[in-house]
């Protein structure tokens, strides 16, 4: 599923438990600045083998969960 | 000993160049984050997290001719060369007082040289296009003795009231002196022409003729677009460099980035798995100095005597244009 994924990739970025990552929770909520998005978004173009333009993944998980299921259509 | 395959070109080796002499110059003012703080919606934390800078030095009354002059004397007095000696002079700068003469044309004149002297604008990668011009006239035989000069006012094309851009940069110069040798041993140099994710304008139109609308002379930038660039060019070339020259990461002495945010250098640390002790880093202290930065580090290098003959370096550097470069040196 595409929110695990993303979950894996956060992992190693975020200070959170995992388990506390649902759709809503923002990007703010997970501590990660704009250069740290950055990186994050790299890591997932490799896993999903897509393109992700940062400005438009939206603020939350969720947001980016439809960008790169729609990304991958 | 190992074959410098860059080197055999035509018949027999050729020489390119080797360092003999490094200097560098910062402008006495110090503006910490603090200072900045008073006037900008910004904080010392928030400016320390996000690029990694305390401090940076700013030009009160100095051009970067000036600042650049006083980085060569520096490196001429270091190498024991007297500027009569001097066949060449580049100086790699996008903040020179004027568009004529150049920065290094002045430099020439306040040295009392004669050799023939020219700028390079490659923005932040300025200083390794320069150094990769003037292996050019070594090989060709053009030059015995030269001075590759990065000098910048950066503080001159702020937006300072742009958080944004303002605190990243500081002004500073750096020089080397370089004489015939094997120092040179390869080098790379991208460019990919745009103008969304950095633009600096030139601001200058006296033209009433002209019709279209001049913009402001002051540095715009997209941060996650030039972030994503700088990690993707910086660990591509290191990579590359060393592969294409057998030599291994870990033979690597030190490893001289541009010093534009400490996030990039940390990010190529990670993903390359070199070791973070030999990115040699004075950002905190110096802000993004431009196409100065690398000449600088390398000179504050080789005056804490960090660097043995033959250590193996890498310089690298990436910024507007979009430009990058990446350089291997034998000290």
């Amino acid at each position: 599923m595409t929110i695990e994924k993303i979950k894996n990739v956060l992992a190693d970025h975020v200070d959170m438990d995992l388990s506390e990552i649902t759709s809503e929770t923002t990007f703010q909520d997970m501590g990660i600045d704009s250069l740290e998005t950055v990186e994050i978004m790299m890591e997932l173009e490799d896993e999903f083998g897509v393109e992700i333009a940062v400005g438009e993944i939206g603020k939350t998980v969720g947001s980016l969960v439809s960008y790169i299921d729609s990304k991958k259509e | 000993m190992r074959l410098l395959i860059n080197q055999q070109v035509g018949k027999g080796k050729v020489v390119s160049f080797r360092i003999i002499g490094t200097g560098s110059y910062l402008p006495s003012k110090i503006v910490t984050n603090d200072d900045l703080a008073l006037t900008l919606d910004t904080s010392d934390e928030w400016i320390k997290q996000r690029v990694g800078i305390s401090q940076r030095h700013i030009s009160t009354d100095e051009s970067a001719a000036d600042m650049g002059y006083k980085a060569a004397l520096r490196a001429l007095e270091m190498g024991g060369v007297s500027p009569d000696e001097l066949d060449l002079i580049i100086a790699a700068s996008i903040t020179g007082d004027t568009i004529c003469p150049t920065v290094a044309g002045l430099v020439q004149k306040k040295l009392g040289a004669k050799c023939v002297s020219f700028d390079i604008n490659s923005a932040c990668s300025g200083f390794l296009f320069a150094l990769d011009t003037a292996a050019g006239f070594f090989e060709r035989g053009k030059a015995k003795k030269a001075l590759v000069i990065g000098s910048e006012r950066m503080s001159k094309i702020l937006d300072w009231d742009d958080r944004s851009t303002c605190v990243i940069f500081g002004d500073g110069a750096g020089a080397v002196l370089l004489e015939a040798g094997d120092g040179y041993v390869s080098s790379k140099l991208t460019t990919e022409g745009e103008d969304d994710v950095i633009k600096i304008p030139s601001g200058v139109n006296n033209s009433p003729f002209y019709e279209k609308e001049v913009e402001k002379g002051k540095v715009f930038m997209d941060g996650q677009e030039t972030f994503k660039f700088a990690v993707n060019t910086i660990t591509k070339e290191i990579t590359e460099i060393a592969e294409e020259n057998d030599i291994s990461l870990d033979e690597i002495k030190y490893i001289v980035p541009h010093q534009a945010n400490i996030r990039i250098i940390q990010y190529a640390s990670k993903r390359l798995h070199i070791p973070g002790e030999k990115f040699c880093v004075n950002i905190d202290r110096c802000g993004n100095t431009s196409a100065a930065s690398i000449p600088i580090v390398l000179d504050e290098l080789c005056r804490m005597n960090k660097l043995k003959e033959g250590d193996f370096v890498i310089l690298s550097a990436f910024g507007g244009g979009l430009s990058s470069a990446t350089t291997l040196i034998k000290w």
